[in-house]
C-alpha cells in the first residue's frame, strides 16, 4: 500500500514535471516562429538623431509634427493639460534650461525647439515601468512601449525628465481628426510616446519626420564611425537635453 | 423531518432557477456560424488559404495573434513565412483585416456565438466600421 506521505510526494514531482513542461513547450513554440530573416530592416545597434534647428522653421515644424501625429493616430485633445504629443516644440531655454547664461542670446531663449523621446541609454522610464510595458530594446537600443502591458500607472511620466509621455486621460478616438487604418489608436487610460517609428524602421522606411524634414534630421547608427550621423557630430558642435541627469539622450542638436 | 413542506417547496423552487438555461432553450434551434470567406481579396487570392490550414487557424487564432502581437511590438520582427513559404506582413489590420475585411460576417459571426467580446478593437481599427466591437 503507498502511504498518504507517498502519494503526495509523487504528486507534488509530477505536478511540478508537468508544469515545467508546458513552461518549456510553450516557449520553444514562441520561439519557433522567430525568423532571423533580417532582410527590409533598417539595422543598427544604437539609434540616434541629428536635428539641424537652424534648417528647421515654423512651417516645417508644423509639418513634421502632422506627419508624425496623423500617421500615428494621435489625438487632440481640447484641454491643453491633458494634451498628447509625440512630438512637439519647447521653448530653447526650457528645452535646455542649463543653458541658461547671463548674456544668452535673446533671439534663442524664445526660440521653439522640435522635441521628442530622446531614446535614452539608460532611460529611466524603463527602470520604473512595473510590466516592462516600457522596455529597450537589445538589438538596436530603442525605448519601446508594448501598449499592450501598459495599465497606465504613469510611473513613466514621473521618470520621464524630458516629458516625453502623455497619458490618455479620455478616449481619444472622438479626437483624431481621420484615423489611418495603418496604424491603431490608444485607448483611455494608456500611456504613449514617440516610438521612434520602429513600425517603419522594421519595414525598412525612415522616421516619418525625418522624411519630411528636408535634411535638416537624420537618423543613423551612432555605434558605427563612418555612419552619416557620426559624421555630422563630428562636424558639428551639437548639445543634448539634461545631459547632467545621466540618462544618455541619444538626440543631438545643432544650435 | 421537520417542515418537509416548506423544505420540499425550497428545492423546487432552487431546481427551477438552477435549470433555467436548460428548459428557456429547449426546442430554440442555434444555427451553427457560417464565417463568410466572400470579401474582394479572398476572391482575388489565387490559393485560397489562410496563413495557417483552415482547421488550425479556428482553434488556433487566438495563440498565432498573441504570437504576432510579441512579434512585432517587443521583437521588431515584422515578416512571417507560411509553411508553403508565402510571406505576410506581420500586422492584425493590415493583414487579417486586409483579407477578412468582412469583418461582421467572419469574426463577428463566430464571436457572437460563443458571446466573447474581442478588446482588440478598443485600439486596433476594424475596416469601416471603426469602433465596432
Ligand atoms: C491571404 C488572405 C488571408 C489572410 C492574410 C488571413 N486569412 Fe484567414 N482565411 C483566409 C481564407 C481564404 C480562409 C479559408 C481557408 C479554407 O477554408 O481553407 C481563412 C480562414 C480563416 C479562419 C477559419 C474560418 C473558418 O471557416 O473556420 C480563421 C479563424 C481565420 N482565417 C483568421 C485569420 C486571422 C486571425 C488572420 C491574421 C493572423 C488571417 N485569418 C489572415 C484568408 C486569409
Ligand atoms: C471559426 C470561428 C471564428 C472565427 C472566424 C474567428 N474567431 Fe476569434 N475566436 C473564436 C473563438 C471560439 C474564440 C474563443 C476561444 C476561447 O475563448 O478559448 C475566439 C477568440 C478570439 C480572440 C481572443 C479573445 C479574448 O479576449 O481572449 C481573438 C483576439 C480573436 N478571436 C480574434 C479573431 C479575429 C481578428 C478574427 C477575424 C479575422 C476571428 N477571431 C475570427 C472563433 C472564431
Ligand atoms: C491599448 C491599445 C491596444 C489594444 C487593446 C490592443 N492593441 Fe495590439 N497594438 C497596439 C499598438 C499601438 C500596436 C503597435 C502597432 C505597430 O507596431 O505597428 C499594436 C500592435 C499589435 C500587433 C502587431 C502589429 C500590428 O500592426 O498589428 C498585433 C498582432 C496586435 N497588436 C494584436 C492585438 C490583439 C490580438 C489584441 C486583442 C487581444 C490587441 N492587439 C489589443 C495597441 C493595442
Amino acid at each position: 500500500m503507498i502511504s498518504r506521505r507517498q502519494f503526495l510526494k509523487i504528486a507534488g514531482i509530477s505536478a511540478a514535471c508537468g508544469i515545467g513542461m508546458a513552461a518549456t513547450s510553450s516557449f520553444i513554440k514562441a520561439g519557433a516562429s522567430r525568423s532571423d530573416d533580417t532582410r527590409d530592416r533598417l539595422i543598427a545597434k544604437r539609434w540616434g538623431m541629428f536635428i539641424d534647428t537652424r534648417k528647421i522653421d515654423e512651417n516645417d515644424r508644423e509639418r513634421i509634427i502632422n506627419a508624425c501625429h496623423s500617421i500615428h493616430n494621435v489625438p487632440n485633445f481640447d484641454n491643453p493639460r491633458h494634451a498628447v504629443k509625440w512630438i512637439w516644440t519647447e521653448e530653447f531655454i526650457r528645452a535646455f534650461p542649463e543653458q541658461r547664461g547671463e548674456f544668452i542670446a535673446e533671439k534663442l531663449i524664445q526660440k521653439p525647439i522640435l522635441v521628442l523621446c530622446n531614446n535614452c541609454s539608460n532611460p529611466p522610464c524603463v527602470r520604473v515601468c512595473p510590466t516592462q510595458a516600457t522596455f529597450k530594446r537589445e538589438r538596436d537600443g530603442l525605448v519601446l512601449m508594448d501598449f499592450h502591458r501598459c495599465f497606465g500607472c504613469r510611473y513613466c511620466m514621473a521618470g520621464c525628465p524630458y516629458g516625453a509621455r502623455s497619458f490618455n486621460f479620455w478616449d481619444p478616438k472622438p479626437y483624431i481628426e481621420e484615423i489611418n487604418p495603418e496604424f491603431p489608436t490608444r485607448m483611455m487610460g494608456v500611456v504613449e510616446k514617440c516610438s521612434f517609428c520602429y513600425q517603419r524602421i522594421d519595414r525598412g522606411i525612415i522616421p516619418a519626420c525625418v522624411e519630411v524634414s528636408n535634411g535638416a534630421m537624420v537618423v543613423g547608427d551612432l555605434s558605427d564611425p563612418g555612419s552619416e550621423i557620426r559624421i555630422l557630430l563630428r562636424e558639428h558642435i551639437t548639445i543634448r537635453r539634461r545631459p547632467e541627469l545621466g540618462t544618455e539622450p541619444n538626440v543631438f542638436y545643432k544650435i | 423531518m421537520y417542515d418537509s413542506g416548506k423544505v420540499i417547496i425550497g428545492i423546487a423552487v432552487f431546481l427551477a432557477f438552477v435549470m433555467f438555461p436548460f428548459y428557456i432553450n429547449i426546442g430554440v434551434v442555434v444555427e451553427k456560424p457560417e464565417p463568410c470567406l466572400d470579401t474582394p481579396v479572398i476572391q482575388a487570392l489565387e490559393i485560397k488559404e489562410c496563413v495557417k490550414p483552415a482547421h488550425i487557424m479556428r482553434a488556433t487564432h487566438i495563440a498565432l495573434l498573441d504570437n504576432w502581437k510579441d512579434l512585432a511590438s517587443r521583437y521588431g520582427e515584422r515578416l512571417f513565412v507560411t509553411e508553403d513559404k508565402r510571406e505576410f506582413d506581420i500586422s492584425l489590420q493590415m493583414t487579417c483585416m486586409h483579407c477578412h475585411s468582412n469583418y461582421e460576417r467572419f469574426c463577428m459571426e463566430c464571436h457572437a456565438f460563443v458571446a466573447i467580446d474581442v478588446g482588440c478593437w478598443e485600439c486596433h481599427v476594424v475596416p469601416e466600421k471603426e469602433t465596432m466591437r
